[in-house]
């Protein structure tokens, strides 16, 4: 190729096509890849009649509407098979934590080790230097630290940077994210301009993967599918001092902070504030009980910053629509652990999740809730 | 809309190593094609001039391809393509038998034909799918083996679309006949490439494709043996002696004898023209490429084809590579959305599945040169150090 190319990873929505859209106009050699990560007819009881089905990513709509982008700006498009190590690095573990009794963030796993990690190989294939995505986020270089860091997106709604904790600096040198300047209207509006055909498409919302949200049926269909054996469906709901409120059918079913399906009628609100995968007990309480001034991060990412032993002053967040709370972070001597103690309880902190640390819309760095 | 296009394709050369996949029109067939479109518009079914005029059409191009095959006229079937072709041929015969009913396949076969195998086990229908060694040819005693009381079809391709190899037909043939069991040959990546001659193998039903013979897609052709019983899968006129209901695709077809025309004439000429082409790009990459192989290179095989493993290299990635550079090879077998699925073929012949991930499929044609060959060893070079080198960082 005359000069190297930027590879963008084209999911067939809005965002990644005005990406790919924005590098040619401004002259840059473009090739686009899709990345085919799980085949839709999988599991067709939970996508029979889903209204769903396109839109959810990697369905054969989405891959025709980035090949339609693609022909229009004119851009080498090629869609690539990373169906066996989607489902090794982010289903099965996706899977194993449900049935462990944590809420897994899929979404982070995925850019991670799949949407970074594996574009980035496949980029180096197609002699790309960098790689670009429709994701919310900036990415700044430091002089004075000499590392990349990642920021929050102007457009505050739409920020992704609580999906991006995990990234590297490597990664973080080799990526463009050119929609983080940009709001969601001014996306669409550029899309519109460049007479994109997906231009007024919908965003996605749920997990690719899963159809309308249904974790527990999804969890049900790939166990059967693969023959394992199937989560218990039986087990009881409990108060705080341990007296039995009712029945429920497999702690898969429930989340911290979870009200709605606990089936108990009483006076006070109740919520789930924890749940036991081995005695397969889910506990039960006010929401009082929810709230928590501390936990624990494992596997600790840091990215803006130089990894230290120093406790950092910063803004916390324990879930993608939590709002970050202030917070110090106590780094374990292995650095790669932390404990976070926020200046006010929060509620629901819930294993599984991602917390990212943040100083004002500087991403310090995360871990997973333990 | 093209009026937005703001850049092109970086400006390089495409040429095509492709033509298992599909072939590019013979300038005579478009010339053909053409004409027929343009003046031969009747129906060939109506009893006026204009029906007459593509009546004509219709019969001279099913000469043209008898001829190839060494076939009579009236037992050639025009379908809408390779994939009916074998359709009506595996399902048809079973379907017209009664009783406990069994098929045997290998393999290795085409989708269009496996596919329907497995249709007919939902019918009820039992399937033995022999296996093939490493050379990637079916054992014309475990066909014999195979053979029961129950047994009323036998399918097996003559020559493999990913490996180009040659199955021993006329030999499968004479046990067939011995048994009295009906053989269908699909024979769509043979035709045009190796002589076919249907007396001499001996086979009952033979499926070619128009489009793998620089013919126009969307159309195929069934060689029926006289005496086949052959249950017809849609329902219509009767059109194609009752065998294929449907206005017959008159200017395809035409197309489609033309080509026919052409390849009897050229077959023997091209084939060795090929065959040093192919013996080139192989060699040079044998030679210049370390940790590479040919899939299936001990067995006779049709002269275009040539299936190369590149150890440490992803097949999917060399050919994108190889595509950004002008060079249009294939690996497996693509799905709908186009990404690329494991090939059932190359795992039958017992690759691991990492070497059957690494293999590509050069497949050659008229329009390929000396030099192009040498273009693309410099490419395939360039492009393998290139991806052994990154996967080292990986």
């Amino acid at each position: 190729m005359p000069d190297r190319p930027i590879a963008v990873a084209m999911s067939g929505g809005v965002d990644s096509s005005t990406v790919a859209a924005l590098l040619v106009r401004q002259g840059q050699s473009v090739v686009g890849l899709t990345m085919q990560l799980w085949n839709q007819r999988r599991l067709p009881e939970l996508s029979s009649d889903s209204p769903s089905r396109s839109g959810r990513c990697c369905s054969l709509d989405d891959v025709y509407d980035a090949r339609r982008v693609a022909e229009q700006i004119g851009i080498p498009y090629y869609v690539v098979n990373f169906e066996e190590q989607f489902e090794e690095r982010v289903v099965r573990p996706f899977v194993a934590e449900y049935l462990a009794g944590r809420t897994p963030v899929p979404c982070t796993l995925c850019n991670n080790d799949i949407k970074f990690d594996r574009f980035l190989e496949l980029a180096d294939s197609v002699g790309a230097e960098r790689i670009a995505t429709g994701h919310y986020a900036r990415i700044g270089y430091c002089e004075a630290s000499g590392r990349y860091q990642l920021r929050r997106a102007v457009d505050s709604a739409k920020d992704q940077t609580y999906f991006l904790f995990g990234l590297t600096q490597p990664q973080l040198a080799r990526t463009l994210f050119p929609l983080g300047e940009l709001t969601k209207p001014q996306v669409r509006e550029l899309a519109c301009s460049l007479d994109l055909p997906v231009a007024a498409k919908n965003d996605s919302q749920e997990i690719c993967f899963v159809p309308n949200g249904d974790y527990a049926g999804f969890l049900l269909a790939y166990l059967k599918e693969a023959g394992a054996a199937l989560p218990p469906n039986y087990g009881e709901i409990v108060s705080e001092n341990g007296t039995t409120l009712g029945q429920h059918q497999g702690v898969h079913h429930f989340t911290v902070g979870q009200r709605r399906g606990l089936g108990i009628a009483t006076g006070e609100p109740l919520y789930v504030i924890a749940t036991d995968a081995r005695s397969q007990r889910v506990v039960v309480g006010g929401n009082d009980a929810l709230l928590r001034d501390r936990f624990f991060a494992a596997s600790v990412n840091w990215i803006s910053i130089e990894p230290h032993s120093q406790p950092v002053r910063a803004q916390v967040k324990i879930r993608n629509k939590h709002l970050a709370a202030p917070a110090w972070i106590y780094p374990s001597p292995s650095l790669d652990r932390a404990e976070v103690v926020f200046d006010e309880p929060q509620r629901a902190v819930t294993p599984g999740q991602g917390a990212v640390f943040y100083q004002d819309d500087l991403v310090l760095g995360g871990g997973w809730i333990e | 809309m093209l009026g937005t296009r703001l850049i092109k394709w970086p400006l390089v050369q495409h040429i095509y190593f492709d033509h298992n996949a599909t072939t590019p029109l013979d300038p005579e067939v478009f010339q053909t094609v053409v004409a027929c479109l343009d003046q031969s518009y009747g129906n060939a079914s109506s009893i006026h001039f204009f029906g007459q005029l593509a009546k004509q059409r219709l019969e001279a191009a099913r000469r043209q391809l008898a001829a190839l095959i060494h076939a009579a006229p009236p037992q050639i079937v025009f379908t809408g393509g390779g994939t009916e072709s074998d359709n009506l041929a595996v399902l048809g015969v079973a379907r017209a038998a009664s009783g406990h009913r069994h098929v045997i396949t290998t393999a290795i076969e085409h989708p269009a034909v496996l596919s329907a195998c497995a249709q007919l086990e939902r019918e009820g229908v039992a399937v033995t799918r022999l296996r093939v060694g490493a050379a990637g040819v079916v054992d014309p005693d475990h066909v014999r083996a195979a053979i029961s009381s129950a047994t009323v079809l036998i399918s097996v391709m003559h020559a493999n679309n990913e490996l180009g190899t040659v199955q021993p037909i006329a030999e499968i043939a004479r046990i067939a006949r011995e048994a009295g069991v009906p053989l269908h040959v699909d024979g769509v990546q043979a035709l045009g490439k190796i002589p076919v001659d249907i007396a001499a193998l001996g086979v009952d039903l033979y499926s070619m494709s128009a489009h793998k013979l620089y013919a126009p897609k969307g159309v195929g052709a069934l060689y029926v043996r006289k005496g086949v019983h052959l249950k017809p899968l849609t329902f219509g006129g009767h059109h194609e002696r009752d065998r294929r209901p449907g206005t017959e695709n008159v200017p395809g077809i035409a197309g489609f004898g033309a080509a026919a025309e052409i390849a009897a004439e050229r077959l023997q000429f091209e084939a060795t023209r090929i065959a040093a082409l192919r013996d080139r790009l192989e060699a040079s990459i044998l030679a210049r490429i370390p940790g590479t192989g040919v899939n299936g290179a001990a067995s006779p095989r049709t002269p275009n084809t040539t299936n190369i493993y590149f150890d440490g290299v992803d097949g999917e990635a060399l050919v994108i590579a190889l595509d950004l550079r002008g060079f249009a090879v294939s690996t497996g077998s693509a799905c709908s959305s186009g990404a690329v699925t494991p090939s059932h073929v190359l795992t039958a012949i017992g690759l691991s599945a990492q070497r059957a991930r690494a293999s590509i499929r050069f497949s050659l044609g008229t329009s390929n040169t000396t030099e192009q060959i040498d273009a693309l060893v410099t490419a395939i070079e360039a492009s393998v150090a290139h991806l052994r080198r990154i996967s080292v960082h990986a």
